[in-house]
């Protein structure tokens, strides 16, 4: 083995910009990623009296409220990956497999609740069934109705993680061949069988997969949690973070972030190391008609009335939040007004360009390091490449809260001291929001037969131009996946940049969060108006741009 | 201009997934003269195209030496070996349109976009790519996006030109047009050629020579003609065309005894009276009829129709199975599964394998070889 690494690196360095490059982004995960995680365990280990101690698990185990909210955390995160899960297969199957009408638009309805800022599905559920809510209060004329507490964050959750366990499941749907059913149904398995024993069984790993998942966000989830579990239902990501700015125990803060980090961990683990070995792929090159036949008429419409009802419920939520920033006050006086959207762009105004800021920032170093991650990992052979993938999509698994933490304990001191900095949050989103990137870039590279860089490498291209020139250009679509969640993720990211925002840099998320906390549902949902805008408009933007670099680079200059 | 190869020692082992290593190419010593086209020859998993990668430079060798004309190039990366590579899936450049695919080298020269206009269309002219500079690759036929990754790798005026199974995506009739026009090219541009194919009629029309190879070694080099006249193992005389085997015993100076029967043949390569061996004869080189003399009687077993043969399976009464073709069929008449049969083997045709050693062990019984 020691040989095989030695001649990898005797390759390499006959490249010395690729060895830089390999060197700086091993160092720069090893610093942003992993060092952060170790101070967390560290400090989980730490004392008051800075000295080595098993007290903070103790004390976990002994007093109820940790144990209420590891059991809380737990259990939302269980009932939530279920149901998203079961919703989620469902639109899959009518969205992939069934002929119905307006099948585009509810993809896109059903997605766009990944787009938007955390908080988008919280508020809406105040404005519905909160206690001046539309619902219980003007329609049911409810007084004693509480949204708060388990209910209230499972309903949240599985609206803003439903669409991410659709996505997933689509995928697996996709890659299914039907001609499977058609030939159970040929030998005279009955619908009912087929599905059972055939459609289910082959995406058995895809469910699972999605529902782990499901289950890390729902773990990692802090807006949802904060504005909607209340005082009586203590959950472990809030209640890190109460423990950190409300407390200032950053030692049982962190104690708390490793038991949230456990559960993440494995269930990433099992999903990565264990099932996404176990996915079938079916398709083969020829076109098949995908049209299912398992499902009678009947079930078919009810399949479809369950889909077009989540679609509705989606809009609703939105049309409230619209309707929501330009009213007065939600519940007492429905006065059309824009004094929201003036608060906005005067108070909060600072707090709109730094998103944008680090958004923009961010952004085009995360996508781009996430595409040359890529092209290392699948297309160069060197010493600790699984070592540097498994470190580069690791934050994926990190609940944002431990990463907060973790930045807070690891850079508020010599040698690197960046807290209260634009850097510390640029970096932040750089690192957390790069896997996706990652992902989808090696999926894409991994279906592009290698031959094609290897002869631009033949007619004299060093491996950087033959990144730039054949590589990007040929995975332009992940690269604009990359792109998309990056940006999405900084205009929308709560759970980290919390512990990371300081009066010099402000986020918008951060102040919608504020809004909500002291009752200001108006302002909080113009805020979230504006970022979704923004969104949308960066989402366009960025597939304009990648369009017409695509087309430019048809014609190459060196 | 062009440069000769020399390799010397080569070796290439990969980690296996058990832990160990498997030696994908062994003790490598190959000597290409500049301007020839040589052929790697061989069955998958020969070592062929590990060879050829390494002289691409996308393979490390384990050991050994790479030599283009006096400079080593073991540690020059691919980008800088000046070989130009034809890829068994063209490897065209998806984004890029005909022009610059075949540009693309040129640029990363930064040659003047005068003399790359000039150079690129010219080649485009001598590949017959001339009206389609600006399609689109995924509009080309597979001839022709063929056509554009050799006109890519023509441009440059390489040192020395690859080739790594490049027509193997064709369809026959295309693949017989296009190796043609490959060797074609290749006798008028003059550049050192290493051709791989594990296909022998491919390997025997555009070679100046021919190197088979077995599990990582080189089991023969040699023209076409010496390769299949002249096979020096078993395993080439019966990767290459279709062979007969028969263990002889030497009577005298000019006679071998094949099951029973005295055969004079004029070439005994020194073997003595009373040595066994074992002897390769081709199918075409058999002489079959109904009646009159012949050197074995044999009942045929199997008659196939092939339009310019008619091949037949013959059980030959102490010896076995052997096949033989008769040319011109439709003309005579197929004689029917069951027909008694004569057979004489052209003499000069019986060719001597010459290592012996090989026969230990081997039963005397041979069998019908089968199709490269």
């Amino acid at each position: 083995m020691t040989g095989t690494a030695r001649s990898q690196l005797r390759v390499l360095a006959r490249d010395p910009v690729l060895l830089v490059l390999l060197a700086a982004i091993a160092l720069s995960i090893a610093v942003f990623v992993v060092y952060p995680l170790v101070r967390v365990l560290l400090a989980s280990f730490q004392g008051d009296d800075g000295g080595w101690t098993l007290s903070g698990y103790g004390e976990l185990a002994g007093r109820k409220l940790y144990r209420n909210a590891l059991f809380n955390s737990l259990s939302v995160g269980v009932v939530v990956g279920v149901l998203s899960v079961a919703l989620g297969y469902l639109a899959a199957f009518v969205l992939t497999r069934l002929d119905v009408p307006g099948k585009r638009l509810l993809h896109y309805v059903t997605i766009l609740p990944i787009v938007s800022p955390p908080f988008v599905s919280a508020v809406s559920i105040i404005f519905l069934f909160g206690f001046s809510g539309l619902v219980t209060k003007q329609l049911l004329g409810l007084t004693d109705f509480s949204i708060y507490g388990f209910h209230g964050v499972v309903l949240s959750q599985i609206f803003t993680f439903a669409p991410i366990a659709y996505l997933s499941l689509r995928g697996v749907l996709a890659s299914l061949s039907p001609t499977l059913e058609d030939a159970a149904l040929n030998i005279g398995a009955t619908r009912w069988q087929t599905f059972w024993k055939v459609g289910l069984p082959l995406s058995l790993p895809g469910i699972a997969s999605a529902f782990l998942v499901v289950f890390i966000e729902s773990m990692a989830d802090f807006g949802n949690p904060l504005v909607l579990a209340g005082a009586a239902f203590p959950m472990l990501a809030p209640q890190a973070y109460l423990e950190i700015t409300g407390s200032f125990n950053l030692s049982r803060g962190a104690t708390l972030a490793i038991v949230l980090l456990i559960p993440s961990m494995t269930a990433f683990a099992i999903q990565r190391y264990y099932l996404s070995k176990r996915q079938y792929i079916t398709v083969t090159g020829k076109p098949t008609a995908s049209t299912s036949k398992i499902v009678s008429r009947p079930v078919k419409w009810i399949l479809y009335a369950v889909l077009v009802l989540f679609a509705l419920l989606v809009t609703a939520f939105y049309a409230v939040i619209l309707v929501g920033a330009f009213t007065k006050v939600w519940g007492f006086n429905y006065t059309p007004t824009l004094a929201h959207f003036a608060y906005v762009f005067d108070v909060g105004l600072d707090s709109v360009k730094d998103t944008l800021l680090v958004a923009i920032v961010s952004t085009p170093v995360s996508g781009l390091l996430g595409m040359i991650v890529a092209f290392l990992v699948v297309r160069r052979a060197f010493p600790g490449r699984t070592a540097l993938e498994f470190g580069s999509i690791l934050s994926f698994a990190v609940p944002g809260t431990v990463v907060g933490i973790g930045y807070i304990l690891a850079f508020n001191a010599p040698p690197l001291v960046l807290t209260g900095t634009f850097a510390i949050l640029v970096l932040c989103f750089v690192f957390r929001y790069m896997p996706v990137g990652i992902q989808s870039g090696i999926a894409v590279l991994r279906q592009i037969d290698p031959s094609i860089e290897e002869a631009a490498q033949n007619l004299g291209a060093t491996t950087l131009t033959t990144f730039r020139k054949v590589t990007l250009p040929l995975i332009a679509p992940a690269f604009f996946s990359g792109l998309v969640y990056a940006f999405v993720r900084a205009m929308t990211a709560i759970s980290a940049a919390i512990f990371l925002v300081s009066a010099n840099w402000n986020l918008m998320t951060v102040q919608i969060l504020n809004q909500v906390g002291s009752g200001r549902l108006g302002v909080s949902a113009a805020f979230s108006v504006v970022v979704i805008v923004i969104v949308l408009i960066a989402i366009a933007v960025i597939s304009f741009a990648i369009g017409r670099w695509s087309r430019h680079t048809s014609m190459v200059r060196f | 201009m062009t440069d000769a190869i020399r390799i010397s020692g080569l070796n290439k082992l990969f980690a296996s997934p058990d832990g160990g290593t498997v030696a994908a190419v062994k003790d490598i010593d190959l000597d290409i003269a500049a301007g020839k086209l040589v052929t790697l020859l061989g069955p998958s998993g020969c070592g062929k195209t590990t060879l050829l990668r390494m002289i691409a430079g996308f393979e490390e060798p384990t050991s050994g030496d790479i030599f283009f004309g006096d400079r080593r190039v073991n540690d020059d990366p691919p980008n800088r070996r000046d070989t130009a590579m034809v890829f068994q899936s063209y490897a065209i450049f998806p984004h890029l349109d005909v022009f610059e695919n075949v540009a693309f080298g040129l640029r990363l020269r930064k040659l003047p976009t005068a003399e790359i206009d000039e150079r690129v269309n010219r080649v485009l002219e001598q590949t017959g790519l001339g009206g389609y500079a600006k399609r689109s690759p995924s509009q080309l036929s597979g001839g022709q996006q063929q056509r554009v990754a050799l006109a890519r790798c023509i441009v440059m005026e390489p040192k020395v030109l690859l080739f790594d199974e490049p027509l193997s995506n064709l369809d026959a009739k295309l693949r017989e047009q296009m190796r043609i026009e490959i060797r074609e090219l290749q006798q008028r541009v003059g550049i050192t050629s290493v051709y791989v194919t594990h296909d022998q009629v491919e390997a025997m029309s555009i070679s100046d020579e021919i190197v088979v190879m077995n599990a990582g070694r080189i089991e023969q080099r040699g023209t076409p003609h010496e390769i299949y006249a002249r096979p020096a193992s078993r395993f080439v005389a019966d990767f290459i065309g279709k062979a007969n085997f028969a263990t002889v015993t030497v009577v005298d100076g000019g006679t071998l005894r094949i099951g029973g029967v005295e055969v004079a043949v004029p070439d005994l390569r020194g073997l003595e009276a009373g040595a066994k061996a074992e002897v390769v004869v081709r199918p075409e080189a058999v002489r079959m009829a109904e009646t009159g003399q012949g050197a074995f009687q044999g009942t045929v077993r199997r008659a196939m129709f092939l339009g310019n043969v008619a091949e037949y399976l013959v059980e030959i009464e102490g010896i076995g199975e052997w096949l033989v073709d008769v040319a011109n069929p439709a003309e005579a008449h197929m004689i029917d599964v069951g027909a008694k049969v004569v057979l004489t083997p052209s003499p000069s045709s019986v060719h001597i394998l010459p290592d012996r050693e090989r026969l230990v062990g081997r039963p005397a019984s041979s069998r019908p070889g089968r199709a490269g």
